[in-house]
């Protein structure tokens, strides 16, 4: 019995590595079923999103005239050639969702770029100088979140002109005061440890105490909120398109497609319903794997 | 003295001002009060005193990381002059070094021991390549008795005399005169301490370090320190060598630490100066002498006026006015 558990151990990577790290990682987040779930859907979607012009049956912009409006397969007057039906111009729903794919996780994924280089960058400073510095930076982000997040991004769009950039700016705008908080309140908490003032001791600059030695200490909560914001982005892009002040048409984004379909949804459900699960799908998903890593990141969670 | 002192201390002085709200008016707190004294190369300066009496201020001032609210601080011969929130200068922050407490602290948890100890490196020797860098780090590793194989390893994989161990590493990567031990085995287990303790007598002839060693622990103290400052209330009360004011203490507030310092023989028997109530409020100073509301010896005059420290021999300075008394009494009564 011994020897085996003693064998069992000499398998595992030796403590230290980076690989020891991973795998200590990676026990905690599968073991949470529903973080793996999100997993794979969310690398599922992402190779759909890359692949697309191979995986997609039509070009998400052909407008077939002789097939308005197909009821999708399982239907009596559904047709294999258009899986999940086609919307009013007789555009294939299925290709449009996949090619959708594309815009709304690369836009949300910039968005998640944006706002969190951003807001680390002011947090770090509003937290690390602390006095003036930080008043002005948290009264600002205040404001931001006093906002409806949506009516400020529409807000935003307005004045920006409707497009992709600056639906993009505006909705990394909304997402802004999360992680400046998070990130203030996390460099707040570390920045009186000792090993801080021993390294300020040995002579490290600002620059270095807040990248260097701070801001990896800060960083457990900063991934799982980014992994939140991502599918908050997905909405919010969404719903700009819904509204028509996101992506412009032709160009398939899973909230312009419902807004498009709207007015078909007594008649024709299935172009309203395949945007708006796999909106809901998505999103789902990406929370499910948040909540396994924040499981798996924060030190506080783990059984030892 | 014929030496140089490598750190002299004249009339430091700490206070921290209290923001007023609306319902109290804003307050000074004295947490170091004119300490003087001077440190030579190679020997141990101990300060001991109970909780919250300025201690670690007193670490934090030595080491630059607060500027004193007054009083002179002259490090291997240089003049500190800092100004609040400063960085220390360069030349002077590789000469003095802290070792804290809490080894669970003071270690960075997402650096590997061998990225810690090259930090100071590569931030005060620029001239070093990463090769040279690394080697010193392993030399040091292999000082503080851990193996090189300790080097890429996280701080959490380490029990805590490891870690003070990686912290004393750290600590000596520049080469520093001056290392500043506050409370440094405290948070550890009896026998880990004197291992460590060990390590750092071992360094300290190693290198010539001169040790302010910060602790309440007063057998360890007896044990390593040459000179002592017995602190009360941010000022010391009781300066002088190590043998004398443990076999001679004069100070009321010293004799009754002493007593309080359990004696492993079960036939000695001391009597025990005890001590009335609690340390005073820093926010509320009793007038005069800061013991008097504790001491034994307290006479009206106590509480008029605060006693400087006066030597009663070449090298024993005391700040009570009834020292005679006291040291009178403490012959009979030991």
């Amino acid at each position: 019995m011994s020897q085996l558990i003693l064998s069992k151990k000499s398998s595992q990577p030796a403590p230290g590595t980076f690989r020891y790290q991973l795998a200590s990682f990676w026990s905690d987040f599968s073991a949470s079923r529903g973080a793996l779930v999100g997993l794979i859907f969310i690398v599922f979607i992402l190779l759909v999103a890359l692949f697309a012009p191979w995986v997609a049956p039509h070009d998400p912009a052909m407008q077939d005239r002789s097939a308005l409006l197909v009821p999708p397969v399982w239907h009596a007057e559904g047709s294999w050639n258009y899986l999940l039906g086609t919307d009013a111009v007789g555009r294939d729903v299925l290709s449009r969702l996949i090619y959708g794919a594309r815009y709304s996780l690369s836009i949300s994924a910039m968005v998640v770029v944006i706002s969190m280089g951003v807001g680390i960058f002011l947090g770090l400073l509003a937290g690390y100088f602390r006095g003036w510095v930080e008043t002005v930076i948290t009264r600002v982000m205040d404001v931001v979140l006093a906002f409806p997040s949506l009516l400020l991004a529409l807000g935003l769009v307005a004045i920006l002109s409707p497009g992709l950039t600056s639906a993009m700016i505006a909705i990394a705008m909304v997402q802004l005061p999360y992680f400046v908080r998070l990130t203030r309140a996390a460099v707040i908490g570390e920045k009186n440890r000792e090993y801080v003032i021993a390294s300020r001791l040995s002579g490290a600059g600002h620059l270095r105490l807040m990248f260097n030695t701070l801001l990896p200490n800060c960083m457990a909560p900063l991934i799982v909120q980014a992994t939140l914001s991502f599918s908050t982005a997905i909405l919010d892009i969404a719903a700009l398109g819904f509204l028509g002040m996101g992506v412009q048409p032709p160009t398939p984004e899973w909230g312009a497609m419902l807004a498009n379909a709207r007015e078909f949804m007594g008649s024709a459900y299935w172009a309203v319903t395949f945007p708006g699960l796999i909106i809901l799908l998505t999103v789902l998903m990406i929370n499910l794997m948040g909540d396994g890593l924040r499981d798996a990141l924060d030190p506080k969670m783990k059984r030892s | 003295m014929s030496r140089d002192a490598v750190l002299s201390a004249v009339n430091l002085t700490r206070h921290y001002q209290i923001k007023g709200s609306p319902f109290s008016k804003p307050a000074t707190v004295k947490a170091l009060n004119e300490a003087t004294f001077e440190l030579y190369p190679g020997q141990t300066l101990a300060v001991v005193g109970e909780s919250g009496c300025g201690k670690s201020t007193l670490a934090r001032v030595l080491t630059m990381i607060e500027p004193p609210t007054s009083g002179q601080l002259t490090i291997s011969g240089h003049q500190v002059s800092l100004k609040e929130g400063q960085r220390p200068p360069a030349a002077l922050r590789r000469e003095v070094q802290i070792i804290f407490q809490n080894p669970y602290g003071s270690l960075n948890p997402r650096k590997t021991v061998a990225t810690m100890l090259e930090e100071p490196l590569k931030l005060n020797r620029k001239e070093m390549s990463a090769a040279e860098r690394r080697q010193a780090a392993l030399e040091m590793i292999a000082k503080v008795g851990l193996r090189p194989e300790h080097a890429d390893r996280y701080p959490h994989m380490f029990s805590g005399g490891q870690r003070q161990r990686i912290a004393i590493a750290r600590a000596l990567m520049l080469n520093p005169k001056i290392l500043v031990l506050d409370e440094p085995v405290s948070a550890l287990d009896l026998s880990i301490q004197a291992q460590v303790l060990n390590l750092l007598a071992d360094l300290q002839e190693e290198f010539g370090l001169a040790y302010v060693f910060i602790s309440h622990d007063l057998s360890v103290v007896r044990r390593i320190a040459d000179d002592v400052i017995v602190m009360y209330f941010g000022q010391p009360v009781e300066t002088g060598p190590a043998e004398e004011v443990f076999t001679t203490p004069r100070h009321p507030y010293t004799q009754a630490l002493f007593s309080a310092t359990p004696v492993a023989d079960p036939n000695r028997r001391r009597e025990r100066v005890h001590l009335k109530g609690e340390p005073p409020s820093p926010l509320a100073p009793p007038p005069g002498c800061p013991f008097a509301p504790r001491c034994h010896l307290a006479t009206k005059e106590c509480t008029r006026l605060d006693p400087p420290l006066e030597h009663v021999n070449e090298r024993v300075a005391v700040a009570c006015i009834h020292v005679d008394q006291a040291a009178a009494r403490y012959a009979v009564a030991g």
